[in-house]
């Protein structure tokens, strides 16, 4: 369903991303991990059209997007979870839940999609998307935003980066139901074993390049290998 | 209850549009009011506990509200059609002890000509110990004519012990200049909150001067204001607190500003006792290019995210 063909990105003579082909099939759980500076975060913003490439083609379902804008991307399926949730002033978690739904959705509705990531909707719902919230309710309503526009192609970009340990143990049940909940191809950047370990492949980056890309368990022994364990965050007790 | 209609003038279709735009008339009708069109008084009720008369000195109305009255709602809408009228108007509420109310004022220009129509509304509110009152203002412009569409209101609030006082003033559309002037004296124990919302386009003006004395202990202000500046508006925001007594106050300004627009905020705030706490907060800025990449992926064009976080801000 998403194609990338050649694609080059550089700032100040650094190329941070070389040359990446890649084919997505439809309806797959797909992570990405690779050390920092590796150039995961460009490569998704590309996808979405955040960032343009200085080369090369996104295609998708056939069509060349590479000079399509987010929002006729976002209209053609493909959805986006930042990094760090964008906060607004006067903007509710309703306001941002029917605007990403694309249709009038009743408070009920609304309330059901926060309950399905974990929130306890009614307190939720009414709440402005500001600094108020903590950084794991932020994550929450940002997925919340993006499994509502039930995408063909949903991108997470590091959904665990930026909260506690705790949130994130919550969150990670969330994204364990999440390929109930989210319909379509999920591409998700993560460094945690336990979502490597649910997805049907791996990517594996580095420096702007694509290594490898396999099943969990394979890419997992190769890291390890190769020293770049650091990257991965292994769960206690998992072998 | 009894109802006077001061004048036999029925509302149009124009008026009923502009009282819709700063109010609404069902709601009106309910309780206490006073329309005020083109300078003269058109339609008035009062009720057991809230009186209005007319002042005999000057243009304007005094409205009395006996003390222990609650949760009333007194409506005094202002409305101006004729083109090139100045209309000025004194109107100064007594507000009883320990009563309880809402106020909704506001002006609707409706300008079709060349010449200028100005409404300055110099509004006085004298509270009395323990009084709570809401006071919404709203204003609003509208017309084909490139005569200007003009208003200066002045709101003094006098606030004895105990009392409070909640004012929301809001200049969404169509009002080419405006100089809007709060003052408060403020008695122990009370507190004052204001927040302002003003949009302006084309080759506005808009000027908010704040003006608050903490005379007594214990008194507390937040004024907020939030403002969008866009095409070639201009935007000043003054404002003065002085805490002369152990006292909190907080204002905060926060502008989006577009084009060629430009916002000043001039924040002072003084101490003249040791328990005075202060804070002012102010912001100017573009809209964050985070915020609408975040509604473009969710579906929405950069002119929609827009519009929908200039919405939002100014809720």
């Amino acid at each position: 369903m998403l194609e990338l063909k050649d694609i080059c990105f550089a700032r100040e003579n650094k190329k941070i991303l070389d040359n990446i082909n890649l084919k997505i099939d439809t309806n797959k759980f797909i992570a990405i991990t690779g050390p920092n500076g590796s150039g995961k975060s460009t490569l998704v913003k590309i996808i979405m059209g955040i960032e343009k490439p200085d080369s090369g083609k996104v295609i998708l379902d056939g069509k060349d997007i590479t000079n399509l804008s987010i929002d006729k991307r976002a209209k053609l399926g493909i959805g986006f979870a930042f990094q760090q949730p964008v906060k607004f002033k006067g903007i509710t978690v309703y306001d941002l839940l029917k605007i990403a739904s694309e249709k009038e959705i009743n408070k009920k509705e609304a309330c059901e999609i926060l309950s399905q990531v974990g929130l306890c909707a009614k307190e939720y719902v009414d709440r402005e998307v500001n600094g108020s919230l903590s950084g794991g309710e932020l994550k929450r309503i940002e997925i919340a935003t993006v499994a509502v526009r039930k995408s063909k192609l949903t991108i997470f970009d590091e959904p665990e980066a930026g909260i506690d340990l705790w949130s994130f143990n919550n969150l990670i049940e969330v994204f364990e139901k999440m390929r109930n909940l989210i319909q379509g191809t999920t591409l998700i950047i993560s460094h945690q074993e336990r979502i490597l370990n649910i997805a049907d492949e791996v990517i594996l980056m580095k420096q702007g390049k694509i290594e490898e890309i396999g099943e969990s368990k394979e890419i997992l022994e190769k890291t390890i290998k190769s020293n770049a364990k650091c990257c991965v965050i292994r769960e206690e007790g998992v072998n | 209850m009894s109802e006077t209609i001061l004048k036999d003038k029925l509302l149009n279709n124009v008026d009923e549009g502009l009282l819709g735009e700063i109010s609404d008339l069902e709601q009106i009708k309910q309780g206490a009011y006073n329309i005020r069109k083109n300078g003269q008084g058109i339609e008035r009720k009062v009720t057991e506990n809230i009186n209005i008369i007319t002042k005999k000195d000057k243009p304007g109305i005094n409205i009395y509200v006996k003390e222990n009255t609650k949760f009333e709602i007194v409506h005094i809408p202002v409305i101006i059609t004729e083109s090139g009228l100045n209309d000025l108007v004194y109107n100064d509420f007594y507000i009883g002890k320990n009563a309880n109310v809402i106020i909704i004022a506001g002006c609707g220009i409706h300008n079709d000509h060349h010449k200028d129509s100005q409404h300055d509304g110099i509004h006085r509110f004298f509270l009395e110990e323990g009084a709570k009152v809401k006071y919404i203002e709203k204003h609003y412009g509208e017309g084909k004519g490139d005569g200007k569409k003009i208003l200066n209101p002045v709101t003094e609030v006098y606030l004895k012990k105990g009392s409070s006082m909640e004012m929301e003033s809001s200049q969404i559309k169509g009002v080419d200049s405006t100089i809007r002037e709060t003052i408060g004296r403020q008695e122990e124990d009370t507190n004052f909150v204001v927040s302002e919302k003003i949009m302006t386009h084309g080759n506005q003006f808009a000027k908010t001067i704040f003006d608050v004395e903490l005379n007594g202990k214990n008194a507390s202000t937040h004024v907020t204001s939030r403002s969008v500046a866009t095409d070639n508006s201009e935007q000043y925001f003054i404002s003065k607190i002085y805490g002369n007594e152990k006292s909190f106050a907080h204002s905060e300004c926060d502008a989006i500003i577009k084009d060629n627009a430009k916002v000043t905020a001039t924040p002072e705030i003084t101490a003249n006792n040791v328990d005075a706490n202060l804070i002012h907060e102010a912001a100017i800025g573009k809209i964050a290019g985070e915020q609408l990449t975040k509604l473009m992926t969710l579906g929405l064009s950069e002119k929609e995210a827009e519009e929908e976080i200039i919405k939002g801000f100014l809720r």
